[in-house]
């Protein structure tokens, strides 16, 4: 495999990686509560934006990096609190009007608090090495992005099949009036998986920032679209679908811009939301599910 | 449903519709007032109030009587206001700036009218394309179709450079919306959502917008009454778009973003959706707020605190009275008024 095919690969799977950390989150939001998170992207640039401050700090990595899960979880279970608790059971139109208001509201926070200017965000140089494997190299963020998703991704997976909260969860986005009737604490179960979903997304905020050297407030939007692409691909609801999504998006996108001539380059983002367009249209029930609702 | 039916058959001593030219009458003459004795800068204000106006009103065709959650206006207004500026753009420094043109665009140099008409008439081709695959779609999956629209109309209006002018984006364009422009537009939109809304087009837009499925089994074509709307929506968007850039003389991908689509949600939600009398009462109030916060923004260099406190009171307001100002209908003394039965 030469160089070039085999970074591009890489670069993919990172890209993949960070998408399929905020479309998992996103998709389960909306397997439990039927509604799109709107504000969910803009937890991609909070957990960016802690990482920066820790750092600036002098906080080690590993530290920072269990602070930036705090600050998502919390953030995450904040929003469910304010407002999706108070929005359940009104109409859907309703409810993700306010968790587009929120979203608006956190950026522009953000603006307000940090300015727009750009700000560098930069992995210890030891992260920015090239590690040799076979005839080719790899860059060690690209690894270790690739590398924390397949663990984070792994721990989600045994929380959510192998717990009692993984039950209760299933349950609850399987039926929330039964789960209830069941005796889950529907409530708690909520707000566990608005934690765990907002903290991946905090998490892909901080490898977003290593893997791309700026940050800025507006960070989060393309991102939260993105992670709905990827959970349109593998069917909104489904944990599995998300992940797999986020990474066919991202490989996608890199052999997109990779194998094309340059001058298609910049038309990156018309590609992937017409594939989005195109997906609704041909298989709006994503991919890999059988069947979910109906979305027309 | 009967209460907000039209009430016009009765015996009036004036028709609803001499009501409606006698009260543009007198608000234009009110305009023409405020025209000659206040600032340019307040006379710039007024215009962009319109179209703000306007373009709620033409949103709330969208999203309030059909019932679609579109997002797309400022994808239309993209299209529509590069559509107008490059029809416009002066011949001589078409050559400098936009040194790529086809032929029969660098040589030409067209007035505001004939430019607007074909920027809405581009948006109408635009909105029929994408109206195909995308209003098939319902409530969240078709407004972030749309919010993917906005970023693929940014993204090529930022790499056809031959036409746009890439990110940098087109300047100098020429000042040609006057105050009666934008208030022409405002009237024009506020005459077409009234007039769609009590007729039979607008109860079958309401109709689907409250159950699909009834509608359809009542003979109702679900998708024809959402492809009207939405292309209805696009045109004043699109004609907005294109008399905006002639007023503020620049236009770049990021100038109508998601924001200002989010924006005019808001005057939509607050107002009531579906109510026209909501939908201009709050973007008329909406534009002004903004406007004073600004000068507090910038002295206190929190950029920003304006969106802040509008979204606040957005959630607030879906929290308390999620119906909005108006709920879906008119209030009653301006149906009153407006079926010419206020003197009796």
């Amino acid at each position: 495999m030469s160089q070039y095919v085999f970074q591009q690969l890489v670069n993919g799977l990172a890209l993949g990686s960070l998408y399929a950390l905020v479309a998992i989150g996103f998709s389960m939001i909306y397997g439990i509560v039927r509604l799109i998170n709107f504000a969910h992207g803009d937890l991609v640039m909070i957990g960016a934006f802690s990482a920066l401050a820790m750092v600036a700090l002098g906080v080690p990595w590993p530290l920072t990096l269990l602070f930036v899960v705090v600050v998502g979880a919390v953030a995450g279970m904040t929003i469910e609190t304010v407002v999706f608790r108070t929005m359940r059971g009104a109409p859907q139109a309703t409810g993700f009007i306010a968790t587009l208001a929120v979203s608006i509201a956190i950026q522009n926070s953000a603006l307000m608090i940090l300015t727009g200017q750009p700000r560098n965000f930069l992995f210890p140089a030891a992260m920015r090495q090239r590690i040799p494997i076979g005839t080719v190299s790899a860059s060690l963020t690209d690894i270790v992005i690739i590398g924390l998703t397949i663990v984070l991704i792994a721990v989600l997976f045994l929380i959510v099949y192998r717990t009692r909260l993984g039950t209760a969860m299933r349950a609850t986005a399987e039926n929330l009036t039964a789960a209830r009737l069941m005796g889950v604490a529907v409530n708690r179960t909520i707000l566990a998986a608005f934690a765990i979903g907002s903290a991946l997304a905090a998490v892909a905020g901080l490898l977003w920032g290593g893997k791309f050297g700026q940050i800025d407030p507006l960070l989060g939007f393309v991102p939260g679209l993105k992670a709905f692409v990827a959970c349109v691909i593998g069917g909104v609801g489904s944990i599995g679908g998300a992940m797999l999504g986020g990474y066919i998006l991202g490989l996608a996108e890199v052999l997109f811009v990779g194998l094309l001539p340059p001058v298609f380059a910049g038309y990156r983002d018309t590609f992937v939301f017409s594939l989005l367009i195109l997906i609704l249209l041909i298989k709006p029930s994503g991919l890999f599910v059988r069947h979910v609702e109906d979305r027309a | 449903m009967s209460k907000t039916a039209p009430e016009a058959e009765k015996a009036s001593p004036l028709s609803g519709f001499s009501v409606a030219v006698a009260t543009v009458a007198v608000v234009a003459f009110a305009v023409w007032l405020a025209q000659i004795s206040l600032s340019a800068y307040l006379g710039t204000l007024l215009a962009l109030l319109f179209i703000n106006v306007a373009l709620a009103v033409s949103l709330n065709l969208t999203n309030g009587l059909s019932g679609l959650f579109s997002l797309g206006h400022p994808a239309f207004m993209t299209i529509g206001g590069y559509s107008a500026a490059i029809l416009t753009y002066p011949e001589r420094r078409k050559s400098v700036m936009l040194p790529d043109l086809p032929e029969f665009l660098a040589t030409n140099e067209v007035a505001l009218f004939p430019a607007v008409l074909a920027a809405g008439l581009i948006a109408i081709v635009v909105a029929i394309v994408v109206g195909f695959p995308v209003l098939r779609l319902r409530g969240h999956y078709l407004a972030v179709a749309t919010l993917g629209l906005i970023v693929i109309v940014q993204n090529l209006a930022t790499n056809w450079s031959g036409i746009t002018r890439g990110g940098s984006g087109l300047s100098g364009i020429p000042r040609l919306t006057t105050i009666w422009w934008a208030f022409g537009l405002m009237v024009l939109v506020i005459a077409v959502t009234w007039r769609v809304k009590f007729s039979s087009l607008g109860r079958a837009m309401m109709a689907t917008r409250e159950n699909p499925l009834a509608a359809e089994c009542a003979g109702v074509s679900t998708f024809r009454v959402r492809m009207v709307a939405f292309v209805l929506g696009a045109f004043f968007a699109a004609i907005a778009g294109a008399l905006l850039v002639h007023l503020i003389s620049v236009i770049t991908p990021k100038t109508y973003s998601v924001l200002l689509a989010f924006n005019l949600v808001v005057m939509v939600v607050i107002g009531g959706t579906g109510s026209i009398s909501g939908a201009v009462i709050i973007a008329a109030g909406l534009t002004v707020l903004s406007e004073t916060l600004r000068p507090m923004e910038e002295s206190l260099g929190l950029y920003g605190m304006s969106q802040v406190i509008v979204a606040l009171s957005l959630i607030l307001i879906l929290f308390f009275r999620p119906q909005g100002l108006f709920g879906s209908g008119e209030p009653i003394f301006i149906r009153r008024f407006f079926s010419g039965r206020f003197l009796g």
